[in-house]
């Protein structure tokens, strides 16, 4: 049903008229077609008023056809996938669309925040500055949120996005963007070399301006040729055309960032497919042909609902024949504005007048006009009278003084055109002014890339296809291609002459940036108050600051300062320009990579097994681990941590420790690599034997700690704590690679080869027996504390097998290859039954550690030295090592550093916290006086009570010393005693026996 | 940005790790602590072309030297460190 349409031609446009769609604005339905966007779909059902400004709430209507449109934003559909200031102009009509008008309160057409215009002297340029500048407490209490909610656009939809967003790669020889003239010539060009081609165009349709404006190529019409070409890019092998896909960046090595829009066009994307996409493309060459964007003069009301862009308005006429105005009015300063008045008259409006800027309008422009029975007028529009219904009168002051008033309902605006520079300028680039067109230019461009067309400055038909064509060309040639490209389209060179005006002076408000509502006199402002620098007169002003990125303002509002300052444009000078081109969603960026799939997840070979049993999982790095396992009837974590310390303890468990980095270090420099890279000695290592290895940075801090064992002469196998897994492994290819390229020495990196258990407890070699072959001797003589060798399995498997402790209880750790971790750990679950064995996570791993005293990842905080950590002894004198010199400094060696020492409550029952500073007991808790923290706490089984680790002044000369623990976050005083750290079997006894 | 990996090709920016400056050498074990001082802390912050180490850590694990515009990011040269595999197999 199109029936109220009331503004649409009765035929033309390239719309599909069988395919009506309905859609709601601000709750009332309309229709329109297939080929609409919503902004066209309004201009047919002749909608002025789409939304009210930024700061003042005036009326807005729809100023472009374009993604330059600074006022006619909307919120797209509704619920979660409501999306605010979406402009009009680009979103396409589908059928059931819902879109509100924005920052209105309670309707649009009734706005009371409309009375911000009445204090419109305050809301001057840098007035968040000036006003409310006391009391301070009221600006986050009072001014703030009242501004917030009067000014403002659209309202995020406040419920997480439920589309789905893809990231991809793309890569060719020649990039083209946009499909106009220049960038269909310049595919055509380079596809007939053969290059790999990609063509970006941010429309749904093909063609750029062709679309709007017509004309002949080739001795055809536009629509005709542009059906051609695109049959024959279709037929080359390797041209990819991307519609609703924006160039939006440039970054290093021809990389360029594009955001396709996959589905935007429909209400919800089509199940398992996503919403937009974002490319990454990296091509050899990339040809911009981007086209230009006509830009307004600045007069008093040029911002009434009805006053468009000429070129805005040709395209609704042409492109959606759907009519902005019934008599219209033209005001311009160049030749190109008078091609909306033939369209105009073509589509059978009424032209009131046309005010022309320039002195000379030509014979047929004239003899048009008389013809019509319009007037022209030598001159310029100094003020609108209208308001929320549309444009009525138009008052032009013309060239020798005199008045004029011309009753129109719509005002097209040609000022000129801009060439779209940014993608050009997006690495620091600064376009250059040319005079003829009185535009900015691109003034070369980052490698690789070259401007075509208008976006070049070259406005004219068959300067466009010659440009494109050629710069297609070489773009090809440059890639590498060769071949026959053909001759160019071509097409008619149209004058294009233009007198420059960007402000005509007269009274009420004259908007520059009508999305941050930016008047001309805000510029003036700026510079009486010496913000002259565009740089400062972009910020103080937020002029160009708005989602739309100035593309309809900047060079306005330099030209204004320009001509306020004395100064020249080009002396004016633009601002730096940066990428997106356009918005682009955070949701685009990220992807795929939300929730749980934020990053990769790493699952130990245990953890199906693990999870079967119920295991309770923590996030460690991206690996899941088996925090601990609880069972039916326990009430608590504590509860299940307790038994599992308890069964190890006292008998025999397991703890699966693959996350742990593991490398293998091979060759004949094997050992003299490791005493340059650990503190201690390795080389004098014997074979079958694992030794406990601290590195540092070269700065003297403690870097990682694990586990060395020396497999054969040339052969150790290193570990690493879980989190330095990869930074270790980088941290030693550098020494190999870089510091010692003299050693023969390999590294292999077998973290993800071998599944890694810890057996612990005083009945480990009970279970060991029931695993490994009989043959092998497990024996306190066979196998002693710190051997470490190659078994046989029963069943054949070969296992290393490590007797180290971290539990500080009779320990193994065994290795098998990763693949039959699973089945490892099943058989330990079966051979250990009898012996009542028991799987412990990281909890109860950490408790044991804490028990016993041995640092982890709170300890190694980048901040401690061996000594801090109890370890200066293992430090060698006899070799240099990564890190000797720099732990010597003066501050590292002092006697007053905090350093390792262990912690529990004078109250057995009370509870310590890590994070808690110690402070000597009975003194007021203070920066001066604080010695320290708790690092690490447990609930320790064995003790019955809480206990921990610390970093304290001096703390093991202290030992026995009743200190206090001050807990500000948790409002938490109590008194601690520093203790040994080895609270548990300090002999080591249980762990060698 | 991309890298030409002497042993990978042509790779993104993403599978690389930056270290820094390339110039400095680690002194020898008698240099004593204001020579070390001034390899561990004192670099130069080159406005223009500058040798710089960075690590394949997303490829072939080979530590890098690169020549790099620090104004454009412009790579001029890519050169494996001296101890890096294909150095070794040349041999």
């Amino acid at each position: 049903m199109s029936s109220n349409q009331s503004h649409r031609l009765p035929s033309g446009g390239l719309i599909d008229r069988s395919a009506s769609l309905n859609f709601r604005f601000d709750g009332k339905t309309f229709s329109g077609f297939q080929g609409d966007t919503l902004a066209s779909a309004l201009v047919a059902n002749g909608v002025k008023l789409v939304g009210r400004s930024f700061k003042y709430h005036r009326p807005r209507g729809i100023l472009t056809a374009g993604s330059e449109e600074p006022n006619a934003l909307v919120e797209l559909r509704t619920g979660a996938r409501r999306e605010p200031n979406t402009k009009a102009t680009t979103a396409e009509l589908y059928e059931g669309l819902e879109a509100a008008s924005q920052n209105r309160w309670p309707s649009l057409r009734h706005d009371l925040m409309a009375v911000n215009q009445l204090f419109a002297p305050i809301f001057v340029a840098g007035f968040y500055y000036k006003t409310f500048m006391w009391p301070a407490k009221f600006w986050e209490a009072i001014y703030e949120p009242a501004i917030r909610r009067a000014a403002g656009l659209g309202r995020a939809a406040g419920v997480a996005d439920p589309d789905h967003y893809d990231k991809a790669w793309a890569h060719c020889d020649v990039l083209i963007a946009g499909s106009g003239p220049a960038g269909l010539a310049a595919a055509l060009a380079a596809g007939r070399f053969g290059a790999r081609v990609i063509l970006c165009e941010e429309d749904f349709a093909l063609g750029g301006r062709l679309l709007s404006d017509g004309g002949t190529i080739d001795g055809m019409p536009a629509a005709e040729w542009i059906s051609r070409t695109l049959a024959e890019l279709a037929a080359l092998p390797d041209v990819r055309i991307m519609t609703r896909t924006t160039l939006f960046g440039v970054y290093d090595g021809g990389t360029y960032g594009a955001l396709e829009r996959v589905n935007d066009h429909l209400p919800s994307p089509p199940e398992h497919q996503v919403r937009q996409r974002l490319w990454r493309i990296v091509a050899k060459r990339c040809v911009v042909a981007a086209g230009a964007i006509e830009r307004p003069i600045v007069f008093a009301g040029n911002d009434t609902p009805g006053v468009m862009m000429a070129s805005g308005m040709r395209t609704y006429l042409e492109r959606y024949a759907a009519t902005p105005a019934k008599r219209a009015a033209l005001f311009t300063n160049n030749e190109d504005g008078w091609r909306t008045v033939e369209t105009a008259l073509g589509a059978g409006l009424q032209i009131a007048a046309v005010v022309d800027a320039r002195p000379d309008v030509s014979p047929a422009h004239r003899s048009l006009a008389s013809k019509s029975g319009f007037p022209v007028l030598n001159g310029s529009v100094s003020a609108v009278d209208g308001g929320k219904d549309g444009v009525r009168r138009i008052a032009v002051s013309l060239t020798g003084g005199a008045r004029a008033e011309v009753e129109a309902d719509g005002l097209a605006v040609s000022g000129g055109w801009n060439p779209a520079v940014g993608l050009t300028s997006y690495h620091r680039g600064r376009p250059k002014w040319q005079e003829d067109i009185a535009a900015f230019v691109p003034d070369g461009a980052p490698p690789g890339m070259v401007a075509a067309g208008a976006a070049n400055g070259a406005f004219s038909l068959g300067a466009c296809l010659r440009e494109g064509f050629a710069a297609g060309a070489q773009a090809a040639r440059d890639a590498g291609r060769s071949g026959k490209a053909g001759s160019a389209p071509v097409a008619e060179d149209e004058a294009f002459s233009l007198t420059p005006l960007w402000h005509v002076v007269g009274k009420g408000k004259a908007f520059v940036d009508q999305q941050h509502d930016v008047t001309a006199s805000d510029i003036e402002l700026a510079h009486r108050e010496g913000f002259e620098s565009v740089e400062h007169l972009k910020r103080y002003t937020t002029l160009g600051m708005a989602t739309d990125q100035g593309k309809t303002s900047n060079v306005a509002g330099l030209a204004i300062m320009a001509a306020v300052s004395g100064k020249s444009i080009p002396e004016t000078g633009t601002t730096i320009y940066r990428p997106p081109f356009v918005p682009v969603a955070i949701g685009a960026f990220a992807g795929h990579h939300r929730d749980e799939n934020f990053h990769a997840t790493r699952l130990t070979p245990s953890h199906h097994w693990a999870a079967e049993q119920g295991a309770i999982f923590v996030d460690t790095g991206l690996w899941k681990r088996a925090q601990w396992y609880p069972r039916a009837g326990e009430k608590d974590w504590l509860e299940s941590v307790t038994r599992e310390v308890k069964a190890v303890r006292g008998g025999v468990g397991f703890c699966d420790v693959s996350t742990l980095g593991k490398i293998d270090v091979h060759g004949p420099d094997a050992g003299a690599f490791l005493d340059r890279v650990y503190i201690n000695t390795f080389s004098n290592l014997a074979v079958g034997k694992a030794r406990y290895g601290l590195m540092l940075r070269e700065d003297g801090m403690v870097y990682d700690d694990g586990t060395t064992s020396r497999l054969a002469e040339d052969h150790y196998f290193l570990t690493t704590t879980t989190a330095k897994a990869g930074p270790v492994m980088q941290h030693l290819e550098f020494c190999r690679q870089v510091l010692f390229p003299e050693l023969d020495v390999q590294l292999t990196s077998v973290s993800d080869q071998w599944a890694q258990f810890s057996i612990a407890g005083p009945k480990t070699r009970d279970l060991l027996r029931e695993m490994v072959d009989p043959a092998e001797d497990l024996s306190n003589e066979g196998f002693p504390f710190m051997g470490a060798r190659e078994v046989a399995l029963r069943g054949g498997i070969k296992a290393r097998l490590f007797r180290i402790s971290f539990s500080g209880e009779m320990a193994f750790e065994i290795s098998v290859p990763a693949r039959h971790g699973d089945a490892l750990v099943r058989n330990l679950m079966q051979a250990g039954k009898q012996f009542g064995v028991t799987p412990y996570g990281t909890e109860a791993l950490g408790v044991m550690r804490i028990e016993k005293g041995h640092v982890a990842g709170p300890e190694l905080s980048g901040t401690t030295t061996a000594a801090d950590l109890g370890l200066g002894k293992m430090m060698s004198t006899k070799k240099d090592f990564i890190g000797r010199v720099m732990a010597g400094r003066e501050a590292l060696v002092a006697a007053d550093r905090q350093v390792v020492v262990g912690i529990k409550p004078t109250d057995k029952a009370s509870r310590l916290r890590s994070g808690a500073h110690i402070i000597p007991k009975g003194e007021i808790p203070g920066p001066g006086n604080d010695q320290g923290y708790v690092t690490s706490v447990c609930f320790s089984p064995m003790l019955d009570q809480w206990i921990g680790l610390g970093l304290v002044e001096r703390g093991r000369e202290r030992i026995g010393e009743i200190v206090h623990a001050h807990d500000p976050l948790r409002g938490e005083d109590y008194d601690v005693e520093l203790c040994n750290p080895v609270f548990y079997d300090p002999e080591g006894g249980r762990q060698r026996g | 940005m991309r890298i030409v990996c002497p042993f990978c090709g042509e790779r993104e920016l993403g599978e690389f790790t930056y270290l820094g400056d390339a110039k400095p050498r680690r002194p020898a074990a008698d240099a004593g602590e204001d020579a070390v001082y001034d390899y561990v802390y004192l670099r130069d912050n080159i406005a223009g072309v500058m040798s710089e180490h960075w690590y394949h850590g997303g490829g072939c694990r080979t530590w890098l030297k690169i020549d790099r515009n620090t104004l454009t990011h412009e790579i001029s040269s890519v050169e494996p460190a001296t101890g890096a595999g294909a150095r070794q197999v040349a041999k």
